[in-house]
């Protein structure tokens, strides 16, 4: 199969990238763009650690062929915040203890993102619910329930002043 | 807050995977498809133009073809037998990592197949020798008192039989490593590990190179759990063989299914226990006889079946008691070391019994265990006395308290007549030793450093690790405190064996206890030089420490302090016979479950969880409970889900789909507590964490399962289809008693 170009905007960015349109979106994001902040934790749509937003939706980059993103609005975890301005969902990862060993973050913190922009105050079952399709081994999901708490509780009072 | 924290939750924390270096080949091996076999020929199909790889055998390895660990039996790379699917034999490197699924598949393996044994019933009876003449990799008999003696005076003898399954670490981050090579610098591998100088110290006989010529460096890694304890000495093994032959660097990172089916997992067991109680509760001895399944190679095996022997007593008080222990080969992939290290099997064991001993007495679960509890001055099953401080009865009445179990205990029993929905508590009491069994640390000598650059930032040098669980900020906070100054102005160096000190493997729930006391021996010692030096006082802000480190170094071209490892006084361990101080220390705990099991379906389902430990003295919060947190899902998963389905010694399911974990929706509310009693010889008083909250949760379910369907369970994973066999065998089963 010959390469196709294929244009999207990541991170509010239009990137253009030659690959084969089969090619995942995930290894295109790693390996043509130097995105490395997504993971692959078992390339078959299972874990989430390569989640991402498409067009305001959360899927598996994984599971998805570059020529399907063609036109599409991507953000990725370098999308939110960095080191010096967190985003405040990284923020409430980092304070309640959300992240552990890191691999399952970026794809946890896409889908926090994710429910929050569809529910600014979800339940703890909505969480639960939320975050179901990102497999975390180190934390026992706690830490991580409270972390989205906290990030709700800071976006619903930055949203009040 | 967690050190490398922004870098995880910002996406630049740089894992292996992550890492590409100029002109990087990559890996890939071709293993074994049987069980066992003699190798006849390896052809490679023409269709391939084998010209653009790189390939490695056997016959290229310079020095010992094996992975050094204990016995040193595991081969690099299957030379002329293989002893497990997946076993390595081929290796092949090629710049585009597309080309090489193809090629391994065009490596054909012919084999002259011997037999196999698949199980630990297969093992014992010697179906085929498969390791030395009797399969047995290692053996301990472990005894107190005399428990030939008790059987007369018994009111009760209860006996069970009790089995565990594999279990898969499942790190979200699969295995990896980079190598690269060069005259001048040697060899030096990037990877994804717990243990750098593991690594180091198979790699130089490996590749029969000085020891200054190898150079191992961990970078962030996603998850261990034991998994990377002796596998990335295998990897990292590999990798170093191709840039030998390659002259150009190569990464190896495997996906997940060869990650699942090729690398090590939790050792399968069965326990069988033989006890004797009085009329009103009180043990009188035990025999227990137990069996690890090592898989093909002897890897960990002794250390693992160490600890599952010595913890297999629980926390109880035996008066006799005899453990006859084995770890016997089978042909799978060898298993290995796993959160808990062997005591998750053997308390499984000793905690669902207890609930059957229990009920053949007449008693309470919790008033049998209460009666029976290691109080201080009273001995282990090794001989070593229980210190001031330790109180099970009131960790057991807490965890009850916090878990409503009294009142749910009846109310449930009572109301699961009329219910298909049925309800159920169950509690498991343990302890967990930390630190190295035996005369481990002693052997070990581990020793942590720290120093000071010319701008006066502070670092501590450890072959410590961080994987998730903390290591990074609890050493920081440790120098911190002993410093006097601001966590912020503490880093961790680099885990480069080139430039840390060997405080030894990152295992073993040691590194805040035994490291930890190391970085505060050598933080005190930094303060001290500088007291000295007249460049500090009494009392100093951080800018004013800072300002003299800087001056130090500036004078003395470097200020670098070390801790070395000394042993607590009057320690005594008897390799032989199993008598003496096994544990420096030991963490203590009572966990609640409270389960439902649908009788429609037959899913359990654990409602609530109650956790209430004493591990010495917290030193973070927010990580402590994160471990004990993390520790009990994954112990859920071992209860209830994580089922490994093996067809002749090779992992069937070996995809996340498959293989079911804890989700969060499947988590209960985790409530942890704890009781802090400070351990005289561990750092600020910390003791072991990490490993212990894997030990209890999944008797504490199984317990609760069979309250509520009145059923003996007796081995995990509990899957419905267990479930449902067993409600339809019989309502419920009568404890065989003896001379009551």
């Amino acid at each position: 199969m010959s390469l196709q170009r294929i244009v999207m905007t990541v991170n509010g960015v239009e990137r253009t990238v030659d690959a084969h349109p089969m090619e995942r979106l995930l290894d295109v994001l790693r390996e043509k763009l130097g995105l490395t902040g997504t993971k692959e934790g078992c390339g078959e749509g299972e874990c989430g650690a390569c989640s991402v937003l498409m067009d305001g939706s959360l899927v598996n980059s994984c599971l998805i062929p570059v020529a399907q993103a063609a036109h599409a609005q991507i953000v990725t975890i370098e999308g939110l915040g960095s080191p010096e301005k967190l985003d405040p969902v990284q923020e409430a990862f980092l304070h309640c203890g959300g992240s552990q060993c890191g691999m399952c973050t970026p794809g946890m913190i896409m889908a926090a993102k994710c429910l929050l922009m569809h529910n600014v105050k979800p339940s703890r079952e909505e969480i639960r619910e939320g975050l179901g399709g990102n497999l975390c081994r180190c934390t026992g999901y706690m830490r991580i329930f409270e972390a989205v708490e906290a990030a709700a509780r800071k976006q619903e009072s930055e949203a009040a002043r | 807050m967690r050190k490398e924290g922004a870098a995880k939750v910002c996406g630049t924390a740089r894992y292996i995977d992550d890492i590409t270096l100029p002109g990087m080949l990559h890996g890939a091996t071709v293993r074994s498809s049987i069980a066992r076999g003699r190798i006849k020929k390896i052809t490679f199909d023409p269709a391939i133009p084998w010209g653009e790889f790189t390939i490695v055998t056997a016959a290229d390895i310079p020095g010992a073809n094996c992975i050094a660990l204990i016995q040193n039996d595991w081969p690099c790379l299957a030379a002329e037998v293989v002893n497990h699917p997946e076993e390595p034999i081929v290796l092949l490197a090629h710049a585009d990592k597309h080309r090489l699924a193809e090629a391994v598949a065009a490596v054909r393996v012919e084999y002259e197949p011997l037999p196999s044994v698949h199980s630990i019933a297969e093992s014992e009876r010697k179906d085929a020798a498969v390791w030395g003449e009797d399969n047995v990799l290692k053996s301990y008999l472990m005894e107190k008192g005399d428990v030939d003696a008790v059987w007369a005076g018994a009111d009760f003898i209860v006996e069970g039989e009790y089995e565990t399954g594999a279990q898969e670490h499942l790190y979200i981050e699969n295995n990896g490593v980079i190598a690269e090579y060069s005259d001048a610098a040697g060899l030096t591998i990037y990877g994804s590990m717990q243990c750098p100088f593991y690594v180091h110290k198979s790699l130089v006989k490996l590749m029969a190179l000085p020891e200054d010529k190898v150079r191992v460096v961990q970078v962030e890694t996603g998850g261990a759990f034991g998994g990377k304890e002796d596998y990335p000495s295998m990897i990292a093994a590999h990798a170093a063989l191709l840039v030998r032959k390659a002259g150009r660097p190569v990464k190896i990172v495997y996906d997940r299914a060869e990650d699942m089916a090729a690398t090590t997992k939790r050792h399968p067991s069965r326990t069988r226990h033989r006890t004797a109680v009085t009329k009103d509760g009180k043990l009188l001895g035990a025999e227990i006889d137990l069996v690890l399944d090592g898989g093909a190679y002897s890897t960990l095996s002794s250390t693992v079946l160490s600890r599952a022997t010595i913890h297999a007593g629980g926390c109880y008080f035996w008066p006799n008691l005899r453990v006859r222990s084995r770890a016997l080969a089978t042909n799978s992939p060898p298993h290995g070391a796993f959160r808990g290290f062997g005591a998750p099997q053997s308390l499984f064991a000793i905690e669902r019994h207890m609930d059957r001993v229990a009920a053949a007495v007449g008693l309470a679960p919790e008033e049998l265990r209460r009666r029976n509890f290691l109080r201080p001055g009273l001995t282990t099953s090794t001989g070593q006395v229980i210190p001031e401080g330790v109180d099970l009865e009131h960790l057991l009445a807490r965890a009850m308290e916090l878990s409503g179990y009294k009142e749910k205990r009846q109310r449930f029993a009572r109301e699961n007549e009329r219910r298909a929905l049925k309800k159920g508590i169950g509690l498991a009491a343990f302890l967990h030793g930390a630190g190295f069994t035996g005369s481990g640390e002693r052997r070990m000598g581990s020793v942590a450093a720290m120093d000071a650059t010319a701008d006066g930032m502070l670092r501590v040098l450890v072959s410590s690790t961080e994987f998730g669980q903390g290591t990074n900020t609890i050493l920081c906070q440790i120098a911190a405190e002993t410093l006097g100054v601001d966590y912020g102005v503490v880093q961790m160096g680099p885990a480069d064996t080139s430039v840390v000190p060997n405080s030894g493997p990152t295992v073993a729930s040691r590194t805040a206890m035994v490291v930890g006391r190391l970085v505060e021996s050598a933080a005190k010692e930094m303060r001290h030089v500088l007291t000295e030096a007249g460049l500090i006082g009494e009392q100093y802000s951080t800018e004013e420490f800072q300002r003299a480190a800087s001056m130090y170094v500036g004078k003395h071209g470097q200020l670098r302090t070390e801790g070395h490892y000394e042993a607590p006084p009057n320690v005594f361990w008897d390799d032989e016979l199993y008598r003496g101080e096994a544990y420096g220390a030991y963490a203590w705990a009572v966990y609640v479950a409270e389960v439902t099991v649908d009788t429609v379906d037959y899913r359990v389902a654990v409602d609530d969880f109650v956790a209430v430990q004493e591990v010495g003295r917290v030193i973070n919060p927010v990580l402590a409970t994160g471990q004990v947190e993390g520790g009990v899902a994954q112990a859920v998963g071992y209860a209830l889900y994580e089922k490994v389905v093996w067809q002749k010694g090779r992992m069937a399911n070996n995809q996340m789909t498959n293989y079911i974990i804890a989700t969060s929706q499947d988590i209960p509310p985790i409530r942890v507590y704890f009781e802090e009693v400070p351990y005289k010889y561990g750092a600020y008083g910390a003791k072991g964490i990490g490993e212990l909250p894997m030990d209890g949760p999944a008797p504490a379910i199984v317990n609760a399962v069979s309250h509520a369907t009145s059923a003996d369970f007796c081995a995990v994973p509990l899957l419905p289809e267990d479930v449902m066999t067993k409600l339809a065998q019989v309502k419920s089963q009568v404890v065989e008693v003896v001379g009551a």
